[in-house]
């Protein structure tokens, strides 16, 4: 009966003032696109052009023939094999490490009360907000040969020979690892203390362990802010640059490093922007991936402080 | 602790958990604490805890002109990036919390999109794009190329600060008589000027510390720090340079803490 | 003239407004009409698209047709800042980096109004809200009921042509929540501005209004002064909504309306001939003996199930032949209380002719 009713008044009433508010809406509208646009504009020319231009160009072969040369190079070089499996051995290896050392911090620092989270916080922070440049120099002060580690280590008589700690693919992990954590322990403390106290508590009153509790309550809680932290820094560590280039020492040829090599050096512009193509496209993937599957956003970590 | 978040696990049963914990941030501040002791060393080999004490290493900074220079790049840089890319990062999280547009979806990826994109790939176009338009080795070049990089993070501050703040006293003063620019500028502004404020020490700081893009599109009389520093790394590891981390480390404390203490007044 | 809002009340014709979210139609061609110094509230569950008309009022929400006459004057695109509406926000939304003074004068300034009768104004408006000498106050030092007349002084100072409130005492305690009605009450008597008000509370609504608008699923299902709402309700979501009702369905035949086999005594004329519903107002149902069953009194044998007793009166759930509950309420008279019925024992329910309330069934 309402539904008749309903359909009867569309159809008969001849609707007030239609126009003037869709106007209305419209103008309103284009206000808010006005105070978009610049920065839209902005975002657009530097960074959506350019791209777009490098792929154009990852199309063509060095005598400008359409092809895919630039392609089919990835599989057929060894060199280009080997980065890729260097890249992807870094990052996994890097957020393994990030996940091993992040999870029992954050964990820490949910359980923490209020004043000693926040002060605890700051050793997280602090480093997030330190040029990446800074920290990869401390850890080359740190771990290069006569670095340290190394001449503590001998000074004690643990070892006779410097370990080699820098310039290799040791030092590329370290320096990243130090680089990614905050980018895993911020989202992951976020959804650790969205966790219900009262849910562990439940789950203690009803007879689980400490260690039960854990593993079958607060674990399963934490996920989701877990693979959001684990996303985010593989997704970084695959385009990562500066630690790799400072302390790979040459040995770890990392993605963007393989990049800027062949345009800076060899100034083959579509076999690095057939890369470049390429890393974006696993990034995106990857993202897409994560958002389809958890719903969430893997930008959310640069909006914490 | 607080009855709110207090399981019935005491202190003492969680120790390991602290001991963990407490190395991670160990690992994590220590590389800083490091650096910044040894900037203070007299010796040119890198010692630690340093035999002798000197200021040689800030000496040798502050009397370089190259490195003066590069400094003074990039700060100039750094502040035109954070009063560029604040209004702008504002203006588009205004108009994204009124949430009316259709596509903001994509709106938020476009604006968000340099966080995801991988740097390198945005150096290396933003070099070739620069080249056609001879933008590179530019302050203007830079200032623009540093704003895209910064405008995500201040519209995520300002967003998250907008998303705090109760839109319905905008509506009042509306209501009361002021247009919407008005209404911003005296109501809504002023209770999010933490947010603001805070986004604007994030570009200032994304700007100063930005390495990459740097190293494609500066050069020359444009040169900024870090492409200078990342270049000296490259080479040797040069003492000097312990005393412009040391520096930078200072920055980024006194601008998070310029934040803190902004937002405790409020 | 700060006193003088009476002259300047206009009268509000809302004809037509269709709101759409998404595919989700909130507003139905919805039209109504306001007085000038009329206070009408809306009423109605969440939901029920009350806020939503309250919003376009004040030009925060856009229709997607209809229109909207403030005095004859089309509003339905004008901006908000220059409808001259005030509106009171359910959480008041009082301006926290100003003192109480500035978000009184916040109005005026918009208005450019000098700074000697800014004050003048501001003093009087803290006057009528009985606030005097508060004006220096922080808005967190003041409790739930100051924020309340500062949000009301900062809408009265600018003599808007128009009131709106939002559920305005919703986040008060009970007691200040009707201390702060009847002030209201009379702060429009002494003002005479035309007030829309909105709310879900339906003893709030029957308080304080010249009439009620009861709101159902984005439609006005009744329009009407408080009592008449409460005794002559014209359908079922009113009659359910204002008051405690219980249904009890009935048949009109050849003029005359039947429960079951009992031809219904009643004062008004019998409706459409077909199927409609009973309202029983527990307070109109008596317990009657078989000498009252004669003259202008509708007998209905029950079974009394539970008696409950409240204090100042008691509740009883009696079952009728057909197995459905009704609930009468009496007060604990002594004689009412000499009567109690125990439960199971079988009793006749009466209904006076007067009392009797028909709604379609739907």
């Amino acid at each position: 009966m309402s539904i008749a009713g309903l359909r009867d008044n569309d159809g008969r009433k001849s609707a007030l003032n239609v126009h003037a508010l869709r106007a209305d809406a419209q103008r309103e509208s284009l206000g808010l696109l006005a105070l978009l646009s610049p920065g839209l504009v902005l975002v657009f020319a530097v960074i959506i052009v350019p791209i777009g231009w490098l792929f154009w160009l990852s199309l063509f072969d060095e005598a400008g023939q359409l092809s895919a040369a630039n392609y089919a190079r990835f599989f057929e070089q060894a060199s280009y094999i080997k980065t890729f499996v260097t890249t992807f051995k870094v990052a996994f290896v890097v957020t393994g490490a990030c996940v091993l050392f992040g999870y029992p911090l954050a964990c820490m620092l949910s359980q923490l009360p209020r004043r000693a989270a926040s002060i605890c916080l700051i050793f997280v922070i602090l480093p997030f907000w330190t040029s990446v440049l800074v920290r990869t120099y401390a850890w080359l002060v740190i771990l290069q040969r006569k670095g340290l580690i190394n001449s503590w280590l001998i000074d004690l008589g643990v070892i006779s020979q410097p370990l080699p700690l820098a310039n290799n693919f040791a030092g590329v992990v370290i320096g990243m690892t130090h680089i990614m954590l905050p980018f895993l322990v911020l989202p992951l403390y976020a959804s650790m203390k969205t966790i219900d106290v009262d849910c562990l508590r439940a789950g203690m009153n009803l007879g689980a362990s400490p260690a039960a509790t854990f593993r079958q309550i607060f674990f399963p809680l934490s996920l989701p802010g877990l693979a959001s932290g684990v996303v985010i820094v593989f997704v970084l560590c695959l385009g990562f640059f500066v630690t790799p280039a400072l302390m790979g020492g040459g040995k770890v040829i990392m993605w963007a490093m393989r990049m800027e090599q062949t345009t800076s050096l060899y100034s083959n512009w579509g076999a690095g922007a057939a890369l470049g193509v390429v890393l974006l496209g696993v990034t995106l993937a990857l993202l897409g991936l994560f958002q389809r599957l958890l719903g969430a956003r893997a930008t959310g970590v640069w909006s914490q402080r | 602790m607080s009855m709110e978040n207090s399981l019935p696990i005491s202190h003492r049963q969680r120790l390991w958990l602290y001991a963990l914990g407490g190395l991670v941030m160990l690992f994590l501040i220590a590389p800083s604490v490091i650096i910044v002791i040894m900037s203070f060393s007299g010796s040119t080999l890198l010692e630690f805890p340093p035999q002798e004490w000197s200021l040689r290493w800030y000496e040798s900074y502050f009397g370089s002109v190259e490195w003066r220079d590069a400094t003074i790049v990039s700060v100039k840089v750094a502040v035109m990036t954070a009063i560029v890319a604040t209004p702008l990062g504002t203006a588009a999280a205004y108009a994204i919390n009124v949430g009316t547009l259709r596509l903001t979806g994509a709106i938020n990826a476009l604006l968000t999109a340099s966080l995801i994109i991988p740097v390198i790939l945005i150096g290396i176009g933003t070099f070739f794009l620069y080249a056609r338009i001879g933008l590179n080795n530019t302050l203007t070049g830079l200032v623009i190329a540093h704003t895209v990089q910064a405008l995500p993070l201040v519209v995520l501050t300002v967003l998250s600060g907008l998303r705090s703040y109760d839109m319905n006293q905008e509506k009042v003063a509306r209501n009361l008589g002021a247009g919407r620019f008005s209404a911003f500028f005296q109501v809504t502004m002023p209770q999010i000027s933490f947010s603001i404020v805070s986004g604007a020490l994030f570009a200032f700081i994304t700007s100063f510390d930005e390495v990459v893009v740097s190293l494609f599109i500066s050069g020359g009389e444009t040169t900024t720090l870090t492409r200078r520093m990342f270049n000296a790394l490259r080479d040797q590891i040069d003492p000097t340079i312990a005393a412009i981390s040391t520096c930078l480390i200072v920055l980024s404390i006194v601008l998070l803490s310029a934040a803190q203490l902004f937002g405790r007044e409020r | 003239m700060l006193l003088s809002l009476a002259q300047s009340a206009l009268p509000i014709g809302i004809s037509g407004v269709e709101k759409r979210f998404g595919g989700v139609s909130v507003l139905h061609d919805l039209s109504l009409d306001v007085a000038a110094g009329e206070f009408l509230t809306l009423l109605g569950p969440s939901g029920s698209g009350k806020t939503t008309l309250l919003m376009i009022l004040a030009g925060f929400v856009r229709a997607n047709a209809g229109s909207i006459k403030v005095g004859g004057e089309e509003i339905i695109t004008m901006p908000p800042h220059k409808r001259n509406i005030g509106m009171v926000f359910q959480n008041y939304a009082l301006f926290p980096h100003m003192n109480v003074f500035h978000n009184i004068a916040f109005p005026l300034k918009q208005r450019r109004v000098s700074a000697a009768e800014t004050a003048e104004r501001v003093e009087r408006a803290l006057d009528l809200v009985q606030l005097k000498g508060l004006g220096e106050r922080r808005v967190d030092q003041l409790s739930g009921g100051q924020r309340q007349r500062v949000a009301l002084a900062r809408v009265i100072v600018f003599e808007p042509r128009i009131v709106l409130m939002d559920e305005p005492l919703s986040a008060l305690d009970k007691s200040l929540r009707e201390h702060m009605q009847i002030e209201l009450r009379n702060l429009h008597r002494r003002l005479g501005m035309t007030t829309v008000y909105v709310t879900h509370d339906q003893r709030e609504a029957i308080t304080m209004s010249d009439r009620v608008a009861v709101m159902n699923a984005g439609r006005i299902e009744q329009i009407d002064q408080p009592e008449a709402l409460y005794a002559r309700p014209t359908t079922k979501f009113v009659a359910g909504f204002i008051g405690e009702s219980s249904f009890i369905p009935v048949e009109c035949r050849n003029d005359s309306v039947w429960y079951e086999d009992r031809k219904l005594r009643m004062a008004a004329a019998a409706p459409s001939a077909g199927r409609h519903l009973m309202v029983v107002r527990p307070e109109k149902l008596r317990v009657i003996d078989g000498v009252e069953q004669a003259g202008d009194v509708n007998a209905l044998p029950a079974i009394v199930g539970d008696v409950i007793y409240q204090g100042d009166s008691f509740v009883c759930y009696a079952t009728l032949k057909d197995g459905r509950q009704v609930t009468l309420r009496d007060y604990c008279r002594s004689d009412v209380l000499a009567k109690l019925p125990a439960p199971g024992e079988p009793i006749t329910l009466g209904i006076d002719a007067q009392d009797v309330v028909l709604v379609a069934d739907q």
